[in-house]
């Protein structure tokens, strides 16, 4: 009964000082622009994109390697940066908004 | 019919407004259509899935206008819709816009805007809906029909810029107007404007300068275009521009302070009259008649 009872205090010890996983970056889309425009994050984090404006509007690489598709006002998605290096992006539905993604390596 | 008659005429009847393109590819203000003309529809930016504050019902005001051009008298040759037939490419949302626009009498034509190619399977759904026979695999087209020769032409989803024709569709269209006589009436559909409206906004075809000099050579030229929810209008030469209004929101003017484009919203009472579309009349080799209508 002791060594149960001190094995699942460990346990609740260690997963207590396991780091827990970043928050996502939030970038904002609102008045026909990314905020903010460049973000960086390590690879495997995550970025959410949540579309503010009344206008629909998509996040989409622009070598076409990942895309949001449409997102209606309130509408986010969700992207995991697995690979480090540079991403620009655009909106589709507006080409004349650009942002930019540093993953950075994880290690 | 001077201007301001013609203005007073639009006040009055709620209509819209109506313009005869002579021969000579000048265009002026005239009061009414000749019954029994040729004549086409002009439908635009229905954006079938917006459901935000600028139009809480856009079907039903998609809806009111096929009934409008389904009363008309003397039924259309055609409907063109100038694109952002939906406003996510959804498949749900060009089930509903088909639902509608099937019910039209007239046999209907689309070309897509930048809302209608959204994603690897906008395009798909766009052609899956709308796409026609006659079209080239990438959608652009021309035909004759009641002594004109009509050019749709598809400016979006190039990439990097809002409005583009691209290298492929402007040889394309250089071959197709070389065979025609410089009298021949044309007009061109397109969703972005071809001329550079608001070219901050988006309002522009990149290349459009480039199809504009081939049109140069022909007498009477008519460009109508959608994606910036008004009329505007401009003559050069013996080219004539004009975008159209929307079925679903207005935006704002070009050159508004503090203004952006997007959905605007205005006074519920108010919306009827900032929607609608456009009909032109045909009354004859080179003559024209072009209405828009803002109401019903």
């Amino acid at each position: 009964m002791r060594t149960a009872l001190f094995g699942a205090a460990a346990l609740v010890a260690l997963l207590a000082a396991a780091p827990s996983p970043p928050p996502a970056t939030v970038v904002h889309i609102r008045d026909d622009s990314f905020i903010p425009a460049s973000i960086t994050v390590r690879a495997g984090d995550k970025v959410t994109f949540v579309n503010d404006d009344d206008d629909a509007h998509t996040a989409t690489a622009d070598d076409s390697s990942w895309d949001s598709e449409g997102l209606n006002q309130g509408q986010k998605w969700t992207h995991v940066f697995a690979k480090a290096g540079k991403v620009t992006y655009h909106c589709t539905v507006h080409p004349m908004m650009h942002g930019t993604v540093s993953v950075r390596s994880a290690s | 019919m001077r201007r301001g008659d013609f203005v007073n005429h639009v006040a009055w009847t709620g209509a819209g407004i109506v313009y005869v393109l002579g021969a000579e590819g000048i265009v002026r203000a005239t009061a009414s259509a000749a019954p029994g003309a040729f004549s086409f529809v002009q439908i635009s930016d229905s954006h079938i899935g917006y459901t935000g504050p600028a139009n809480g019902d856009v079907r039903g005001t998609l809806e009111k206008a096929v009934a409008g051009i389904n009363a008309m008298p003397n039924q259309p040759a055609f409907v063109i819709h100038t694109g952002d037939v939906t406003h996510l490419s959804k498949a749900s949302e060009f089930d509903d816009a088909r639902a509608v626009l099937s019910t039209l009498k007239a046999p209907l034509l689309t070309i897509p805007g930048e809302h209608d190619v959204i994603g690897a399977e906008g395009p798909k759904r766009f052609a899956a809906s709308f796409g026609r026979k006659g079209a080239s695999s990438r959608g652009w087209s021309s035909w004759d029909q009641g002594g004109i020769h009509f050019v749709a032409l598809i400016n979006v989803g190039e990439g990097e810029t809002m409005g583009v024709l691209g290298d492929e569709q402007l040889a394309w269209l250089q071959k197709d107007l070389d065979a025609r006589k410089p009298e021949t009436p044309i007009v061109v559909f397109g969703h972005v404007p071809l001329f550079a409206v608001a070219p901050e906004w988006g309002w522009t075809t990149a290349d459009g300068t480039k199809a504009i000099a081939m049109l140069r050579r022909f007498s009477a030229v008519t460009v109508l275009n959608g994606h910036i929810h008004q009329v505007v209008e401009q003559t050069d030469g013996a080219i004539r521009f004009a975008t159209a209004r929307s079925t679903a929101f207005p935006q704002a003017a070009p050159g508004t302070p503090g203004a952006k484009p997007g959905p605007l919203k205005v006074a519920p009472d108010s919306l009827l009259g900032v929607l609608g579309y456009r009909t032109v009349q045909v009354e004859g080799a080179g003559a024209w008649r072009e209405r828009t209508l803002a109401q019903g």
